[in-house]
């Protein structure tokens, strides 16, 4: 019974920062139809600035509560700047390119986020503890969970809750759903594409950097970080059908599940686990599971 | 087969890279062996390029190719050569052309994101079983050549040249043929392909499986040549990005730009380690960027204008 | 209508798309050496049934023979191999590449079957077929022209020409003229029927203008809501009331483009 709380807890958390990655993933997809490589470093670019700073306020002895803050600063300012960067300096110069070639510059991003965060920030590992230590331990149902860690779950749903609001209730979301379907359609109604992607690039790059900056006080925040999570997140994204938000959420929802069973019932499996569910997938639902409608081009 | 331009040069050209090989320093020699191995899995991908596909997870052929040396060394101690080529070769294009039945089915983002997950499949099994060398991989034994353990590093780096000098030779004789031409035809339109009385599902599927071929030959070749495997170095994402890397690097335009476009991929990598070493990956990445932006043709298109179209297209 | 020296025999010939009818009862006979032309409005189901004759489309049902042969069921490279090819409405044709190696494609899939593929493309032999390829559809000035770059016109005559080279038994033409302007209409369909009439190949083909019709088929089917109206020759069909009325007047009130 414990056992499978704690599989069930874990795998939620996993499922969260999952998600709240491959969100931002997927809305770039959806709307641009770019496949973007370098959404590891935003994660990997969010992780490292909360940390830097968490530190060094903590060292500056102020409130270990303003840690908080600095995660959801540390995602804005990440996200804004490399995502406008790389938008209006990068992308804008490829949309009428093939879209396989537009995956290869961003993996060129990649590799050159990669390196700048090693020149940023060396290769020592940074730990930012403070905001779970201030959250404490907490007993549930005869096992004991970091507070910090569930509160994840919390921000993922606010969240999923957000970006649902944003697409179905708002203005700007009938808007984005119109260029979703068609590119051709919405500039054909006036809208502004071009500002569109650069604040969608923005929003999903936010995102990206969210999932680093919450998940780096739980972990030791090291190079290679944003390697692992892009695939992970293009398993989720896979999986749950590119584009879709509800997608993203299932697709989380079955990886961080099925790994975290895997991590504690069969190690082994672990990773083979989520990309086997990534190619059996892409075998028999190659749009995956909750993949968003196409419009007819004929 | 050795009558065009482009088969005088690679015939030439690896003659004078053997002989100077002979007596060039140990360095240029790696250089020239790690380049040479790569190449061949470029070469694979060149084919599939022309084609209008990019595959995103080639490091499982590539990985295959190089874990078959290391188990045949470490399980059954075979240090032939020519039989770890060989076996690298084969499992690699047994699989291809096993996995082929799907992937020619797939194009753009899902044929690049298959090719991904099944290479990331292989890659979370190795990373966790310990009979496979888990993380850390295997050493592998120096390659015999008909029973000789040879002393220096010249002569498998003769034969890695040799083996690259027979597979352009193919891969050129290839593209020459009606189904190598149907590259370019199938990018652009695979319906009037298909009108014209020939299956884009065969095409393909062959194009996919001499690219398995190839690129588990690579990896067999960089195994011995390293003299060792690792998931990290053989199978991980990352890997396939790096092939891709230099595919793009190299340009589509001629079986001898694999070779030329890996050689400058191992200078620059070395170099780039040397003069920065915590922003080598940055260079690399600057200037696939800068190739994808102002170079489509690669390094291939530049040579092209240099020599003002000295070889055949 | 049912004719010893029928190649192409067509059989209550049925294709629903959902609750949308896009051919019904269809039965036609067609004979070696026939000018065939289809006639009917948009949506009327012509260009379904060529594309059900040459295997895009799978028929709901029926029955398509070509010389005793069951086509139903074969995928369009087997259809092409036994002798039946076609041309597009929009020219499906390789756009990046010149015309003459769109032509060398084509004449190189048409005459290396099999294992033939793996010998090379570029032969003497074909070299001589391509040039006479060129010269009877008059691309021989447009042929080292990247084919985006060319005018639709040229585009349709290659795209007819690629459909050809395989020596098909039955050609069938979709909207030949769509696109050309009224000036060169007839220059392009003379060159088109006098090189198809050389070969003898009987030809079916989709079209919309009347002149061209009337001058060129010896044989008129007409289509409406997925159903063949009228099958007469082209005089007479003209003059039938119901092709007026289901064919010719829809035409004129829609003059669409």
């Amino acid at each position: 019974m414990e056992a499978a709380l704690t599989i069930l807890l874990d795998g939620l958390q996993f499922s969260s920062y999952l998600f709240i990655v491959s969100a931002g993933l997927t809305i770039i997809f959806g709307v641009m139809k770019i496949l973007n490589v370098a959404h590891g470093s935003f994660y990997a670019w969010g992780a490292y600035t909360a940390a830097f700073f968490i530190g060094k306020f903590s060292d500056m002895g102020l409130p270990d509560a303003l840690g908080f803050l600095l995660i959801v600063a540390a995602a804005i300012v990440v996200g804004v700047i490399l995502g406008f960067i790389i938008e209006q300096g990068i992308l804008k110069h490829m949309y009428e390119r093939d879209e396989v070639l537009i995956v290869l510059a961003t993996f060129g991003l990649f590799l050159v986020l990669e390196d700048i965060i090693l020149i940023a920030f060396g290769t020592d590992p940074y730990f930012a503890y403070q905001p779970m230590a201030l959250l404490g331990p907490v007993e549930l149902g005869g096992i004991t969970r970091d507070v910090y860690g569930l509160t994840l779950i919390g921000v993922a749903a606010v969240v999923a809750v957000g970006c649902w609001w944003l697409l179905n209730k708002t203005k700007w979301g009938t808007l984005l759903k119109a260029v979703i379907f068609d590119r051709e359609m919405g500039i054909s109604m006036g809208i502004n594409v071009p500002l569109v992607y650069t604040l969608t690039f923005i929003g999903g790059a936010i995102l990206g950097g969210l999932g680093g900056a919450y998940i780096a006080p739980t972990i030791s925040v090291a190079p290679g970080l944003g390697t692992e999570v892009i695939v992970l997140s293009f398993a989720v994204v896979v999986v749950g059908g590119m584009g879709s938000i509800v997608g993203a959420a299932i697709g989380s929802l079955i990886i961080g599940l099925l790994r975290a069973i895997a991590v504690h019932e069969l190690p082994q499996v672990e990773l083979f686990v989520v990309f086997a569910v990534m190619a059996v997938v892409l075998v028999f639902r190659p749009e995956g599971l909750f993949a968003p409608a196409k419009p007819r081009k004929i | 087969m050795f009558n065009d331009r482009t088969a005088k040069f690679l015939l030439l050209a690896a003659m004078m890279i053997c002989v100077g090989g002979a007596f060039a320093p140990n360095w240029i020699v790696n250089q020239f062996m790690f380049g040479f191995s790569r190449a061949l899995a470029i070469l694979g991908l060149m084919v599939l390029w022309r084609t209008g596909l990019v595959s995103f997870g080639h490091a499982f052929y590539f990985g295959l190719g190089a874990y078959a040396v290391a188990i045949l060394d470490s399980k059954f101690g075979v240090s032939d050569v020519f039989l770890r080529l060989m076996a690298g070769a084969v499992v690699a294009g047994s699989a291809g052309f096993l996995i082929g039945f799907i992937m020619r089915n797939y194009r753009d983002i899902f044929f690049a994101m298959l090719n991904t997950a099944i290479s990331m499949v292989l890659f979370g099994i190795v990373v966790k079983t310990e009979s496979l060398g888990s993380t850390d991989g295997f050493a592998i034994s120096a390659s015999t050549i008909f029973g000789l353990a040879p002393e220096t590093k010249y002569p498998l780096f003769v034969i890695i040249t040799l083996v690259g000098l027979t597979a352009a030779l193919l891969v050129n004789f290839y593209l020459k043929t009606t189904f190598g031409k149907l590259t370019t035809a199938i990018r652009d339109n695979e319906i009037r392909v298909e009108y014209l009385g020939f299956s884009v599902a065969h095409a393909i599927h062959l194009k996919y499986t001499i690219s398995a071929i190839l690129a588990g030959g690579a990896g067999a070749l960089m195994a011995m040549s390293l003299g060792q495997v690792d998931p990290e170095s053989m199978i991980n994402w990352t890997v396939s990005g790096e092939l891709v890397f230099v595919t793009i690097l190299s340009g589509p335009g001629n079986v001898i730009a694999p070779f030329i476009g890996s050689l400058v991929f191992e200078i620059l990598r070395t170099y780039a380690f040397e003069l920065a070493p915590q922003a080598w990956q940055l260079i690399m990445g600057a200037t696939f960027l800068t190739i994808i932006f102002f170079l489509p043709g690669g390094i291939w298109s530049l040579i092209e204008k240099l020599g003002g179209k000295k070889n055949e297209k | 209508m049912k004719n010893s020296s029928s190649i192409l025999e067509v059989r209550d010939l049925l294709k629903t798309f959902g609750a949308v009818v896009a051919a019904k009862d269809i039965n036609v006979d067609i004979s070696q050496g026939e000018i065939v032309g289809i006639i009917g409005a948009n949506g009327a189901g012509k260009t379904c049934f060529v594309n059900m004759v040459t295997g895009y489309l799978a028929p709901t049902g029926g029955s398509i023979k070509f010389e005793g042969t069951e086509l139903v069921g074969l995928e369009t490279r087997k259809i092409t191999h036994a002798g039946i090819s076609r041309s597009f409405q929009v020219s499906q044709v390789f756009h990046s590449m010149t015309v003459a190696e769109n032509l060398m494609i084509a004449l190189a899939i048409a005459n290396n079957r099999g294992t033939d593929a793996l010998s090379l493309m570029d032969t003497p032999d074909l070299r001589l077929k391509l040039d006479e390829v060129l010269k009877r559809y008059k691309l021989e000035p447009q042929k080292d022209a990247t084919v985006s770059a060319l005018a639709q016109g040229v585009r349709k005559l290659l795209d007819i020409a690629m459909a050809v080279v395989s020596k098909p038994r039955i050609l069938l033409l979709d909207e030949p003229t769509s696109g050309i302007s009224v000036e060169e209409k007839f220059d392009f369909m003379d060159i088109v029927m006098g090189a198809l009439r050389e070969d003898g190949v009987t030809v079916l083909f989709v079209e919309h203008d009347m002149e061209i019709v009337e001058r060129y088929v010896s044989r008129v089917l007409a289509f409406y809501q997925g159903e063949i109206i009228a099958d007469m020759p082209p005089k007479k069909a003209l003059a039938d009331k119901k092709v007026q009325e289901f064919v010719i007047g829809k035409e004129h009130h829609k003059k669409k483009k």
